[in-house]
């Protein structure tokens, strides 16, 4: 069953890819999406029976040299399950979502296909994804990794004729090179020291890594705390944190539906799930660990701020998932890996709703993306409305406080309320400089991520209609098959924290999640001690949520003219904000024009110089040169030849008799 | 006594002036082609000498060969002259550098 789950995107992705000539454009668009959903179910069927043992299920003999083994095989333990749900839910409501989405796209001409090659990349990425979250080996996860690299790439630069969504893909593929360098150096250095790449033995020799030094860069470090950094450097880019982040926004230039999938619930969250899945080696690496959390920390505070002041609907959204990867970041850090994985899990509902509600406004104001041009649509799109209102309520974290205090029972609360308020919680619970660092700028995000999901909803659907007024007069609501995954995701960005929530975070965590998370309960008791923590740190994150709501709604519905005054004032941190925290000017004087003066060098002087000017002076030079000498050697004149003739018998003779000739 | 030496010093010494009179030669093509003659009947001289010494009757069988197809070459080199006179007009060797490359 395992098997078909893998397989049956794969399936989809070449019948869609390939065959969609013979089976026409919505065969092959009902294949991979029939398949996906097919996945989908058994998904929930794994995941609702998984009896807790950890299962090994063969595919096939993959890769054997040396002492390195690694055998293509489906890993089957909690995290699996939990991503196996996720990916693919999240997958199979997208392919139904761009049914409507993709239909006459602007950017195709009339009659031209490009609704299988759609699908056929959605569904190679989702089998990617699955590949990575299967992999019961680092080379396994590697090639998923890369995997879902393509599919990306593919996916942002779909719009192949804008020039800025090729930039996105390349800038994306690039930038994930880098963490991806960092990712494929651990694994060398996993081999390197441990002798084997695959999970099983990887995972008992954390204790002992964590006890020998290695000698990297001419310098002698603890092995393990190498090792687990240089993994964490593959999952800051994948997962777009803090310095490898500048892809993510960037990316948003792909299909609405791609955001959802790619963007917001499933490739990001492969950084958080290798860190969670590596966390018997992260469990001793204490240094790594501070790493990660002030990372993660300081990349949720961060993309908050720029969130606050973004004016496309969709990279705020982009913002805000930044924001979300980076509490989940801050959660493992402090070693509560279970919190991390339940707020991917919970996110990824709302995260997705929150994408493919969006996709809808643009859908509904042909593809008009700036917020400043919607305004008063709530009566117009209601479906996509009230997907929305539910969406931000979920991520804003709207819930009853109160009820946390409760030991046992479950709080009463949207899916982002309870999942952020458990990493909350953990970060302070764990007692240390860190924790207390990510704790403030973790309720600080969570004020700034409820302001600017407000400002959001409140420039979109509330107010007066601004911007082209024949747009506003033609807005109208999404097909049906739009409207269907959202009312399943509203479903589940309700339901999702108050039904799991005592299998990640409370109760029966330890029975739910077993073996598949490692914590060290010598030095890790943080996930016992959140639920102990003083009444005001439950009631922060809440405070902080009220207040950034109200400050939204007062700058936007009441006092509208505020937000310009604001700005005037605080000219320059509007600036910083607006412009991203200039990341991107930043790397363009530090790596991009260094690279492009060196490649300009070697274009112009290492090609154009050494290589063509040797080749043009060899064909043009030398060679004219030496024809001229033979020719002017052919005189014509009988005596000549014969004198050469002569002077080569005598050399030939001379080299015999020297050298003694065929002896 | 007259020995093997004396023979071989004599076909060399005929060979090189053959040689000589090929490439030092500048007026006239039938000299080369008496000088080639020359180098042929050298070697032919070194055939029977050899011959003689090592009581291999091979090699003057050979001296017959060479000599008929000496005979052969200078009847055609001496036609090919003939049709060049009349096409050119001359046989100095100075004017005959049609191979130019």
């Amino acid at each position: 069953m395992e098997t078909i789950i893998l397989f049956a995107p794969l399936l989809g992705a070449l019948i869609a890819g390939f065959g969609h000539k013979v089976i026409g454009e919505r065969g092959a668009m009902n294949v991979s999406t029939g398949l996906l959903f097919l996945a989908a179910g058994l998904s929930w069927v794994v995941f609702l029976t998984y009896d807790g043992q950890m299962q090994q299920i063969p595919v096939l003999r993959w890769v054997e040299s040396g002492s390195l083994s690694a055998d293509w095989a489906i890993r089957l333990d909690r995290l699996t399950t939990i991503m196996l749900v996720v990916v693919t839910t999240v997958s199979s409501l997208v392919h139904l979502y761009s049914y409507g989405y993709m239909d006459n796209d602007p950017q195709w001409k009339e009659g031209e296909s490009y609704k299988p090659r759609f699908f056929a990349y959605l569904s190679f990425f989702t089998f990617s994804m699955l590949m990575l979250v299967t992999s019961d080996n680092l080379l396994q996860m590697f090639f998923g990794w890369e995997g879902v690299g393509v599919a990306s790439y593919l996916l942002i630069g779909f719009y192949y004729r804008k020039p800025s969504a090729n930039a996105a893909a390349i800038k994306a593929f690039v930038v994930n090179r880098v963490g991806d360098f960092g990712f494929a150096l651990g694994i060398f250095g996993l081999f390197y020291m441990v002798d084997s790449i695959q999970f099983s033995d990887v995972f008992t020799q954390g204790h002992h890594l964590s006890t020998i030094k290695m000698d990297f860069l001419y310098m002698e470090v603890s092995a393990i705390e190498l090792l687990t950094f240089l993994l964490f450097v593959g999952a800051m880019g994948k997962s777009a944190q803090l310095f490898l982040h500048t892809w993510l926004p960037d990316a948003m230039e792909g299909p609405t539906p791609v955001s959802a999938l790619i963007h917001a619930a499933t490739m990001v969250t492969a950084g958080v799930f290798l860190v969670v899945r590596m966390s018997p080696l992260f469990e001793y690496a204490p240094g790594t660990l501070m790493f990660v959390t002030v990372v993660g920390a300081t990349t949720a505070f961060v993309a908050a701020t720029i969130g606050l002041v973004q004016n496309d609907i969709k990279r705020v959204i982009a913002y805000s998932t930044m924001s979300q990867l980076g509490y989940m970041f801050a959660a493992a850090g402090v070693g509560v890996y279970q919190a991390a994985m339940f707020h991917l899990f919970t996110h990824a509902a709302f995260k997705a709703m929150l994408f493919l509600g969006a996709g809808s406004v643009i859908h509904a104001m042909h593809h008009e993306q700036d917020m400043r041009n919607y305004g008063g649509l709530r009566k117009k799109i209601p479906v996509t409305f009230w997907a929305m209102m539910i969406g931000t309520l979920a991520i804003t974290g709207v819930g009853v406080p109160a009820t946390i205090m409760k030991l046992g029972e479950v709080p009463i609360g949207f899916a982002g309320f309870l999942s952020k308020d458990a990493i909350i919680e953990s970060t302070f619970a764990a007692g240390t400089e860190v924790g207390q660092f990510a704790f403030v700028l973790l309720v600080a995000a969570a004020l700034m991520t409820a302001f600017y999901s407000w400002r959001l909803m409140f420039l979109t659907f509330y107010g007066t209609p601004r911007g082209d007024k024949h747009t506003h007069e033609h807005a109208h609501e999404s097909p049906r098959t739009m409207l269907i995954p959202l009312v399943v995701l509203m479903v589940g960005s309700v339901l999702a924290g108050m039904v799991f929530y005592s299998d990640f975070f409370g109760h029966d965590v330890a029975e739910f999640f077993g073996a598949s998370v490692y914590t060290n309960h010598e030095t890790n008791t943080v996930l016992h001690d959140a639920h102990y923590v003083p009444a005001w740190v439950i009631w922060s994150p809440f405070v902080a949520m009220i207040v950034g709501s109200l400050t939204a709604y007062w700058f936007y519905i009441r006092r509208p003219g505020i937000p310009a005054v604001l700005a005037g004032q605080f000219d320059f941190i509007y600036r910083l904000f607006l412009n991203k925290w200039y990341f991107d000017e930043v790397y363009d004087v530090v790596f991009v024009r260094g690279a492009k003066w060196l490649g300009h060098f070697l274009w112009k002087r290492g090609d154009g110089r050494v290589i063509d000017g040797t080749i043009n002076g060899v064909a043009m030079g030398i060679i004219p040169l030496l024809t001229r000498l033979a020719g002017r050697a052919q005189s014509g004149y009988l005596f000549h030849y014969a004198l050469g003739m002569v002077l080569g018998i005598v050399a030939l003779i001379t080299w015999m008799s020297i050298s003694g000739g065929a002896n | 006594m007259i020995g093997l030496e004396h023979y071989l010093t004599t076909a060399a010494f005929l060979f090189v002036t053959g040689i000589f009179g090929i490439f030092l030669n500048r007026k006239n093509v039938i000299v080369i082609l008496m000088s080639i003659e020359l180098m042929l009947l050298a070697v032919n001289i070194n055939l029977v000498a050899f011959s003689s010494f090592l009581g291999d009757m091979v090699g003057q069988v050979f001296t017959l060969f060479v000599l008929t197809v000496a005979a052969a070459e200078a009847a055609i080199g001496l036609a090919i002259l003939v049709c060049f006179f009349r096409n050119s007009g001359t046989i100095a060797v100075e004017d005959i550098n049609v191979m130019k490359g």
